[in-house]
């Protein structure tokens, strides 16, 4: 416990946090309140409940020392409290601290200013080892100042005019080098062949060998003479990521002008940014792609940064349509139970506390919209059953290589994708076993399909079985 | 061209036993029926023409496939899709939708364009069928 025998609360100097009033076991948590839960890895001789003391008092309203001007305020009010600390089971060393705020301490649908108080200083302060948030219970008052995203899932596929089926999509490859007629070929000929959305990768945005603006001339042409070969809605991710957002409207009305029905940004360009194109987006009836870049840097570690599921919740909040959340299968980090939390947590109104799947809380989000889960990594058509079976149809699962990279080519690539995504989408609403029968079924669809024997030839048995580094720990029991 | 509209338009034509068991399955999601058809797919036409109203509160697939066959009975010549309705709490939205009939003439559409300033070109996608009658809609029995 604290060190020293406390003094009186106002006497200068320093105290413990715990002793300040950061800690208050009989605290209980009201229905508006921010609740946190943090992984705590104290310094040797740290003790955990001063630890999860210290985290509440540095992301709210504490300094090093006592300083009378707190006398000015309603302290009490003010202070976030941890009230809860437990043993991480298996992990020595590592505790759970729950942690509340007031709904006070945060200005009204603001990411920045929400991160600025609990993922704040608090992250280097220096009595701790490392610091997890693992998960953030956003009240519905709070919920309730954003509009979340422009469109959501339903509108999505109104818009679209498809339903039943997962979409499918593929980023374009290579990533970098390719000119804007070479790249707009690739757009035709994956969307032709069967795909719903192409995608702009991440880090492309208006280098010397493509400006985006020659991009996006052509890769609509693509769009739209696919859209007249099929007689489906198409679209191409154009990301207008940029140095400014002055820049980043310029491209998206750019975009919209040529009739595209979706833009895309990236996780880097911060979170007021994001926010700003969330709210252009809902204005001008386009549809937000989100790619995720930068992510794994703080969400990837366990003792270290910030859940992914966190980030869902901020990003379902910013308002984005879709948002990249892991395959499972492929090339990416993806623990399946973590990875369920983060597409229950995107889609779901209503999410259960489920320790198992890493949701540590109730999440409540008032009716606002879902957001579209994407699959992208290393994934390919013989892994359709697994994809199905673990994402169920509100996805969009995205083949780059697999689709790009089919001998046939490009169109035969995105043909064998859409007939393995609709043969098992028939299979399993007739009631077969997905996960028993996949294979068979896939082989007996490519009966009717060569492009699809050949992309079960070329990548059937392909698979990345490596261990997760995010998993998450069994239930919490014991409270300290 | 082949019409690609719904969840299915990529497999072979379903047979009436495989459309049969994708209906099963929305009754035991309680997802209501419609049957509804057109002879513009243009992929935004989202309002075909509906087969009466939606089929609520049915058991077993049999009651659908009647309409269907009513469907095709009267337009042998056009597109006839099924839609499934989820009216749950947060979809309230068409949970399944698919081709039971194509008409064996698919003309597709044109992709039209008008140039532009800088380079710029306005798409838009025609319909062939659109161009052959006057009086398509609203004169056909029900």
């Amino acid at each position: 416990m604290a060190e020293e025998a406390p003094k009186d609360r106002w006497d200068p100097g320093v105290h413990s946090y715990a002793s300040m009033g950061y800690y208050a076991p009989d605290y209980e948590p009201k229905d508006t309140d921010v609740l946190a839960v943090f992984r705590v890895t104290p310094q040797d001789g740290v003790d955990p409940i001063e630890a999860g003391a210290a985290v509440a008092g540095e992301s709210s309203t504490a300094t090093w020392t006592v300083v009378w001007t707190d006398r000015l305020t309603a302290n009490s009010h003010y202070q976030a409290k941890c009230y809860r600390v437990d043993e991480v089971p298996g992990r020595p060393g590592e505790y759970f601290a729950y942690v509340a705020y007031d709904l006070d301490l945060f200005e009204e649908a603001s990411i920045a200013n929400l991160t600025s108080s609990i993922i704040g200083n608090v992250f280097g302060f220096k009595p701790l080892k490392a610091l997890r948030l693992e998960d953030l219970r956003i009240p519905v008052a709070y919920v309730k100042t954003f509009q979340g995203p422009p469109h959501g899932i339903v509108m999505e596929r109104e818009y679209l005019n498809k339903y039943g089926r997962p979409l499918l999509g593929a980023t374009v490859k290579p990533k970098l080098g390719l000119s804007a007629r070479n790249y707009g070929r690739v757009i035709y000929e994956g969307c032709r062949g069967g795909l719903d959305f192409t995608k702009d990768d991440e880090n492309i945005n208006s280098q010397p060998f493509m400006r985006w603006r020659d991009r996006f001339l052509f890769g609509m042409e693509g769009v739209n003479k696919a859209m007249a070969d099929t007689g489906e809605i198409k679209g191409h991710y154009l990301n207008v990521t940029a140095a400014t957002v002055e820049e980043m409207y310029e491209r998206a009305e750019f975009a919209k002008e040529l009739g595209s029905v979706v833009v895309m940004i990236d996780l880097t360009i911060g979170f007021t940014a994001m926010q700003s194109m969330s709210h252009w987006a809902r204005r001008n009836g386009m549809l937000l792609h989100l790619h995720r870049a930068g992510h794994s840097t703080y969400t990837r570690q366990k003792t270290h940064g910030v859940s992914f599921r966190v980030l869902a919740k901020w990003c379902r909040l910013i308002g984005v349509d879709h948002l990249h959340a892991g395959t499972v299968v492929g090339k990416l980090e993806g623990d399946p139970a973590t990875t369920k939390g983060f597409y229950d947590t995107l889609r779901d109104d209503h999410i259960p506390t489920n320790p198992a799947n890493g949701i540590f809380f109730d999440q409540d989000w008032a009716s606002m919209p879902g957001v579209m889960p994407v699959a992208s990594g290393g994934i390919h058509a013989g892994q359709m059953h697994q994809l199905l079976d673990l994402f169920g149809d509100d996805v969009v699962l995205q083949f780059g290589g697999g689709t790009i990279g089919h001998p046939l080519g490009i169109a035969a690539g995105a043909e064998s994708n859409r007939v393995a995504l609709e043969a098992m989408v028939k299979a399993r609403n007739e009631g077969k076993d997905l996960l028993k029968e996949g294979p068979d079924l896939l082989r007996k669809a490519a009966e009717s399909c060569h492009p699809l024997e050949v992309a079960l030839a070329t990548w059937g048995d392909v698979t990345f079985d490596y261990t997760s580094t995010d998993a998450p720990d069994a239930v919490p029991t014991a409270s300290l | 061209m082949k019409l690609r509209h719904g969840a299915f338009s990529y497999l072979p034509e379903l047979t009436d036993a495989e459309i049969a068991a994708q209906v099963r399955y929305a009754l035991l999601n309680d997802w209501p029926l419609s049957i509804e058809y057109t002879d513009d797919p243009h992929p935004r036409n989202i309002y075909w023409e509906m087969w009466g109203l939606p089929l609520f509160d049915l058991d077993e697939p049999d009651g659908v496939m009647a309409e269907i066959n009513a469907c095709r009975a009267t337009f042998p010549g056009h597109y006839i899709r099924v839609l499934a309705y989820d009216a749950r709490l947060g979809r309230q939205t068409t949970a399944l939708h698919f081709l039971v009939q194509r008409p064996a003439d698919e003309p597709g559409f044109l992709l039209t364009r008008a140039e532009g300033q800088d380079r710029r070109q306005t798409y838009a996608v025609h319909s062939y069928s659109t161009s052959r009658a006057a009086d398509r809609y609203g004169t056909e029995p029900r």
